[in-house]
């Protein structure tokens, strides 16, 4: 038991460890409280403690924005994380055939995650702008019946979100996953060769199974970026048109500052918090029980 | 508005610069004057607090987006840093800021200059007289109810210049054939443009007084109403005349569609004519201006802009602060600013003979107590302002949202408002 301890808490450690605790405490903890605690009471530009119940949350389900918000993201995130994590993949692949310049190729990849999201948006916006961008541009050259402006058209602007977080994605994951694939040994490839595998079977079955810490640092990379998901919707759509591209995030900002109405704005920030604490405590679980399996076999 | 995110963190960075440097005299002054027309006319107060002769010195932080730059405001009071002052309009947008004491009073300014006998109409006086105490003052009225149209467009297209929407409707098919677009509309800061043109075709379509039952009342049965399907469903008319641009245009690159003659009508503010102006263009032969959608029936909303000034515990600053509020009001002062802006004066003791066509008309229309709207923002707080906003943007965007739909949906925002 005393050997358990001194393992669990090494004391330089600990101390190390002080400030980053205190951060923790005093700013995510502290601050995630009073959310919370705002979420229950009436406040309207000032935070108030006039407790309403659950007021704020049934005004918040019944508000159509919130639930097109909701219904976004998921949209957003399954389609971005999918696609990023595939072609990620398939990049950091290419990557690995010993190309030539690819310190080149890897700095192209990467280079839309370095640029700020609200340069990017609105460099998008800016293309995409049927007086502007490609639709005018075509036109010029002679094609006047050409027609491309996903921003505007309510039902395609979501989509143009999701490729836009694919562009910017992409670079990140595949230089994580690159980093996972040169970690595998070389000695499994020639295994594989020698037994005749094919090579998109070794990938599938061997190698893949093997980057498993790889590809879950990507995924939640991807996952917490797709939370937060904010400054690329204001500068390419602004949530518009009408509240087809609004967002939690962007729902909650909005609330807070524009409408007025802090206690609302709390409750969607709250209601954004509780699937993070799912996946956490999910998360716990598992680790929990797999350290019980190791004490066990020990 | 293409431009507002660098122009807002161009804004905030050039506050934070003054807010160090800030001496007793320096003002810094927030607002939401971006457009050509606009900054001409801001510059009126600047020059005329710079040249006061107590070395007072007017700090301008612009920042583009009313939404945008209230918010801002906002997040400085609560983070104990406000602004010297401050525009807001007249409603219930800072409603809280005086209950919470964080404004100036201005009464004993109001009192040496006479407000309560030199504005008029009341109901601008009003909106900063409350409690008996005057927490802003207010430096113009802005009627929203206006249309503005390029004569050139109309007589290329073959129609007869309009006397009323319906006019405008039925000569709208004939200038898209033309190959110009008829209606000229944006989609900016959730949709505040198309919320403008909606709340101007709820008060046609209902009347002064049915309206204002509407929203005092805040009755859901006339929300509910057969008007204002009809609102709905031609809303959904006018977008069919529109071009697919409009997702993300502010307010005064449209006016610039009808300025050039791409587009025929605009439905926005009397601050259009400031950019009218800033062109180079006059009322009498470039373009043209429809009152309250309908010639045959003036109204001018008594919506404008007000200037709030934020307690600070310095004797200097709350000196120049003062200086500054009798100043805005100042005949001189008032004619030069509204002339540029395209807005009325808050006196009726001022020579505004220079003023052009349209100008003249609200001035006319002004002095009849029944053609005056009172500004939808005095009926709602930001927060049901926001969610019509929203409701209206969302319908104008979706085309499979019926108008039955609409209808039920801002029946239950008035409704549930506060």
């Amino acid at each position: 038991m005393q050997r358990s301890w001194r393992r669990r808490f090494h004391l330089p450690a600990v101390i190390g460890t002080i400030p980053m605790i205190l951060v923790a405490v005093g700013v995510f903890v502290i601050g995630i409280g009073f959310s919370v605690l705002w979420s229950f009471t009436s406040s309207k530009l000032f935070p108030n403690y006039d407790f309403v119940g659950l007021a704020q949350y049934r005004r918040l389900w019944a508000d159509s924005r919130w639930l097109v918000s909701v219904n976004n993201i998921w949209f957003f995130g399954l389609m971005s994380i999918t696609c990023n994590m595939v072609f990620g993949y398939l990049l950091a692949v290419f990557m690995d055939q010993r190309i030539r310049q690819e310190d080149l190729f890897r700095s192209i990849f990467l280079y839309p995650f370095a640029m700020s999201l609200i340069v990017t948006g609105l460099v998008w916006q800016w293309v995409l702008d049927p007086n502007l961008g490609l639709q005018e541009a075509m036109r010029n050259l002679g094609w006047s019946s050409f027609s491309f402006a996903p921003l505007v058209d309510a039902n395609t602007a979501i989509y143009a979100l999701v490729v836009a977080g694919i562009w910017q994605g992409s670079g990140v994951t595949m230089a994580i996953l690159l980093a996972g694939l040169r970690g595998v040994d070389e000695e499994i490839w020639k295994a594989a060769r020698v037994d005749g595998i094919p090579t998109w079977r070794t990938h599938v079955s061997i190698v893949a199974p093997m980057m498993k810490g790889a590809f879950a640092t990507a995924f939640v990379l991807q996952c917490v970026g797709v939370v937060r998901v904010y400054d690329l919707v204001i500068a390419m759509t602004g949530g518009g048109p009408g509240i087809a591209t609004s967002m939690p995030a962007v729902y909650v900002i909005q609330l807070i500052t524009v409408r007025q109405n802090v206690g609302q704005g709390m409750a969607a920030a709250t209601m954004m918090l509780l699937p993070v604490l799912v996946v956490l405590a999910f998360g716990g679980l598992v680790m929990w029980r797999r350290n019980r399996q190791r004490e066990a076999a020990l | 508005m293409r431009y507002r995110i660098l122009t807002a963190a161009l804004a905030a960075s050039a506050a934070l610069q003054f807010a160090g440097t800030a001496k007793a005299t320096d003002l810094e002054v927030i607002h939401w004057w971006t457009s050509k027309g606009e900054s001409a006319a801001v510059s009126q107060f600047a020059k005329a607090f710079d040249n006061d002769g107590h070395g007072d010195k007017w700090v301008d932080s612009a920042i583009a987006l009313g939404e945008t730059a209230r918010s801002t405001v906002m997040q400085r009071v609560l983070g104990g840093d406000p602004p010297g002052a401050a525009q807001f309009n007249p409603g219930r947008q800072y409603e809280e800021l005086i209950s919470g004491g964080k404004l100036l009073d201005l009464t004993d300014v109001a009192t040496a200059g006479k407000w309560d006998q030199v504005i008029r109409p009341k109901a601008i006086g009003s909106a900063c007289l409350v409690d008996g105490h005057w927490w802003c003052v207010p430096v113009n009225i802005h009627s929203n109810y206006w249309a503005w149209y390029s004569k050139p467009v109309f007589e290329k297209a073959g129609v007869p210049e309009p006397k009323n929407l319906a006019d405008f409707i039925a000569a709208a098919p004939k200038i898209k054939e033309a190959g110009l677009i008829p209606f000229a509309i944006g989609g900016d800061g959730n949709g505040w443009q198309i919320q403008l043109l909606f709340q101007d075709m709820v008060t046609e379509a209902l009347g002064v007084a049915k309206r204002d039952e509407m929203y005092t009342k805040k009755s859901a049965e006339i929300a509910g109403g057969p008007e204002m399907k009809g609102v709905f469903t031609q809303l959904r008319t006018l977008k069919q005349f529109t071009d697919n641009g409009y997702a993300n245009r502010n307010w005064n690159d449209t006016t610039n569609l009808v300025i050039t003659g791409k587009a025929g009508l605009q439905v926005m503010g009397d601050w259009a004519r400031g950019e009218f102006a800033a062109a180079g263009m006059t009322g009498v032969k470039d373009f043209g201006c429809m009152i309250g959608l309908n010639e045959a029936k003036p109204v001018v909303s008594t919506d404008g802009d007000i200037i709030v000034f934020f307690k600070q515990n310095n004797p200097d600053v709350e000196a120049a602060q003062k200086r500054l509020a009798a100043l805005l009001i100042s005949p001189e002062v008032q004619v030069a600013f509204n002339n540029a802006k395209g807005s009325m004066p808050v006196r009726g003791d001022v020579d505004m003979s220079t003023a052009d066509p349209c100008m003249q008309k609200s001035l006319k229309a002004v002095e009849d107590p029944a053609n005056i709207v009172t500004a939808t923002n005095r009926f709602i707080t930001e927060n049901t302002n926001q969610q019509l906003n929203e409701l209206v943007a969302q319908f104008f965007a979706d085309d499979s949202m019926t108008a039955d739909d609409a209808t039920a949906k801002f029946a239950t925002i008035i409704g549930n408002s506060d």
